[in-house]
């Protein structure tokens, strides 16, 4: 299908020059990485770009760092690359598996991590990862850089903190000090390629620290801060598991849409808690298990 | 319009484009590969799959202008100097019924193969979840693939 809208196509070579353009073009221009979102909104007619600027060129964003506790991912980094990427296999597993859940490998190829956070649906499959490993998003301007708690980075849906003259350089991700395992729980229509209706991540320390956060069943991904504080401290339990399971309706806000209802969403959400708990608390004693089918198949 | 000279099936070839012009489109209509084809022009069913510098990507989410100076390659480059085991099992399977989910899935398992040489059947059925096929119910096109794996084991 031919695009009807025109737009002017910039391909900066540094950052410098990304900077200027945004500068100048601001709100005008949208930023293209992997374009698996913005062609379809420019396709769609959900956006109009005057120029839109092509930042794979720009070497400082393609920046990868992978380090026992510390993760950089720049703004043309992969879901592809990340999965490739042996030590976030091994050692970063809610991230791994997060992003093994994104539609398919020839949409993984392309789009970037930070394109799905700066997309903002509710439903991206890496903010549940980003809210558990506590990620920091670094911006820059013309004028300076400043760096934002992943947790006050989404506003409403499609909707961010970023300014219009703002490039997201990438994102940083730290973990806890303890040992701890993690899972990523996705419940899609069926096995293959589709958005979630409903996502979850885990991270459990064996000092029984908990960090768990939802996406998809709510405006903006969010942490499960009360049910985190009833775990808080506490080993695992069958009768812990199901007290937790009481708190998820008071945290999660889930819509009805095309893809579930309400009320399907707020039952199965107090399911994938008590599946994944059991999946961290059996990681934690270094038990495999695999998480694509824990939903069904 | 801007001049843009890439690689495609192995030929440099140079096209003019507007920077809204979509891959899938110059391909197909400047550059006359017909082999990827435009099903839901959203990046979702996998009929557009092109190999990007060896990489599997959806030709109707990339605009045309981003190839510059990269590698494109589609079945018609695959397809020379003549049809691949792979291709040659999905014939004898008769993988495919109204062909136009082929090329992508070709594309898609090719990537496959090269990636993961033995894949088991879990995998196969992930590598292809973005490819929708409509007629087949998708067991003659994973019985292929899985003959070839093990056709090349021996």
């Amino acid at each position: 299908m031919a695009v009807v809208h025109e737009f002017q196509y910039h391909k900066p070579t540094s950052l410098k020059e990304t900077l200027q353009l945004l500068a100048k073009q601001g709100e005008k221009s949208r930023l293209l990485a992997g374009g698996t979102d913005l062609a379809v909104y420019i396709k769609e007619g959900l956006e109009y770009p005057e120029s839109v600027i092509d930042i794979k060129r720009v070497p400082e964003l393609s920046k990868f760092e992978v380090t026992k506790d510390h993760v950089y991912i720049g703004a043309n980094v992969t879901f592809s690359d990340i999965l490739e990427n042996q030590k976030i296999k091994n050692n970063w597993q809610l991230l791994w598996e997060s992003a093994r859940s994104v539609a398919s490998v020839g949409i993984r190829n392309r789009a970037t991590l930070v394109g799905n956070i700066c997309s903002a649906i509710p439903s991206m499959d890496s903010a549940p990862a980003l809210l558990c490993y506590e990620a920091k998003v670094h911006l820059r301007n013309a004028k300076g850089t400043r760096q934002v708690a992943i947790d006050k980075w989404w506003t409403a849906p499609r909707k961010t903190v970023r300014k219009a003259d703002e490039i997201v350089l990438g994102v940083s991700l730290g973990k806890p000090s303890d040992k701890h395992a993690g899972c990523y729980i996705k419940l899609g229509r069926y096995g293959g390629e589709d958005l979630a209706q409903a996502g979850l991540g885990l991270l459990v320390t064996a000092k029984h620290e908990y960090r768990i956060a939802w996406c998809a069943v709510g405006p903006i991904p969010i942490r499960a801060k009360k049910t985190e504080k009833l775990l808080d401290g506490k080993a695992l339990t069958p009768a812990l598991i199901s007290k937790a399971m009481d708190l998820v309706l008071s945290e999660i806000t889930p819509i009805t849409d095309i893809r579930s209802s309400r009320e399907y969403r707020n039952h199965i959400c107090r399911i994938m808690l008590q599946r994944g708990l059991e999946v961290c608390n059996d990681r934690l004693k270094s038990k495999k298990v695999d998480t694509s089918r824990i939903l069904g198949g | 319009m801007a001049k843009i000279k890439f690689t495609l099936n192995d030929e440099i070839r140079t096209v003019e484009v507007e920077p809204n012009e979509i891959l899938l489109d110059v391909l197909r209509d400047k550059l006359g590969m017909k082999s990827p084809k435009c099903g839901c022009d959203r990046g979702d069913c996998g009929a557009c799959a092109v190999l990007l510098n060896g990489k599997s990507v959806r030709s109707c989410l990339v605009f045309a202008i981003e190839v510059e100076g990269q590698e494109v390659r589609t079945l018609e480059g695959i397809s020379q100097p003549k049809l691949t085991q792979l291709q040659e099992a999905f014939i004898e399977f008769n993988s495919f019924q109204c062909g136009y989910c082929a090329p992508g899935v070709i594309i898609s398992a090719t990537e496959l193969l090269e990636k993961n040489p033995h894949p088991n059947l879990e995998e196969i059925k992930e590598a292809l979840s973005g490819n929708l096929c409509r007629c087949t119910g998708y067991t003659p096109i994973f019985d292929a693939i899985l003959d070839v794996t093990k056709r090349r084991k021996k």
